[in-house]
């Protein structure tokens, strides 16, 4: 008989209620979710390695995941790997910015058009992250 | 003599994933922006999933309003980790309850009724904001 494997990529982002990058992080990662690569991604709220069950826990031993931070601090990355597993991939945001000459957004919400340009440009390099995690499978 | 008052952290869900978890951290910007800039502060909530040392200090040595997005819990129960519960902890479903007329949508960005609504929910918390600060002083 065959067999269907489904596989999805887990992205869980940095919330950054502090910081815009932050901002930038969330919104990046939700049109990654909702419009980039809709039918290959999952993701879990952070906290919930903390908060929830064994079922939150294994989400990065269920799916390759991808963590996308938005400062030094790695948040994503260091609560992925300490409490459910080792991030396939591990995004800073700084380091998109850079790599691509963009600014930082200055602000926490509301992002505009002035802000479209950098969250476009993690958006895709998260989707790209996706793709290359996919093909390694 | 002047004393410097304390700060009241609030603490919001940092989901990505529901329109609620959006609201309750829009409240928090209200808060912190409009409603009691200088009294009110935020800090992100995965940094103490990685137990943040300056995270972790602010948030056990002032009092703390954690704003959820859906029953999981994961800021209040991020702060009952640290040995301490929240002065105050809410859901932002609450608000909504309240305010039938203003129903939120939306993820990445609130819809009009949603925003209208994190500012009626900022507004309603300011008295709570204030008894905390008043009894840190």
């Amino acid at each position: 008989m065959n067999e269907i494997q489904v596989t999805k990529v887990g992205v869980v982002s940095c919330s950054g209620e502090e910081i815009p990058n932050g901002t930038l992080c969330r919104l990046a990662c939700r049109r990654v979710l909702d419009a980039l690569r809709p039918g290959e991604t999952v993701t879990i709220c952070l906290p919930l390695f903390i908060a929830g069950g064994e079922e939150e826990r294994s989400f990065a031993r269920d799916y390759p995941t991808i963590t996308v931070d938005g400062c030094e601090k790695l948040c994503a990355a260091k609560a992925t790997e300490m409490l459910s597993g080792k991030p396939s991939k591990a995004l800073v945001v700084p380091e998109i910015l850079k790599q691509r000459g963009l600014a930082a957004p200055t602000k926490l919400r509301q992002f505009g058009p002035a802000e479209e340009p950098a969250v476009e440009a993690v958006a895709e390099e998260i989707a790209k992250a996706v793709d290359e995690v996919l093909a390694a499978i | 003599m002047n004393q410097t008052p304390k700060k009241v952290v609030v603490l919001p869900c940092s989901g990505i994933g529901k329109t609620y978890g959006t609201l309750a951290r829009e409240t928090a910007y209200e808060l912190a922006d409009r409603v009691r800039p200088g009294v009110v502060t935020l800090t992100c909530l995965p940094r103490l999933v990685i137990n943040d040392p300056a995270a972790r200090q602010l948030v056990t040595e002032n009092p703390v309003i954690t704003i959820d997005g859906c029953p999981k819990d994961c800021a209040k129960k991020s702060v009952q980790s640290l040995g301490k519960d929240p002065a105050v902890s809410c859901q932002a479903v609450r608000f909504y309850t309240a305010h039938k007329d203003l129903k939120p949508d939306g993820v990445a960005q609130l819809n009009a009724a949603g925003q209208k609504l994190a500012e009626v929910a900022a507004d309603e918390l300011a008295a709570t904001v204030d008894r905390l600060a008043a009894q840190e002083q």
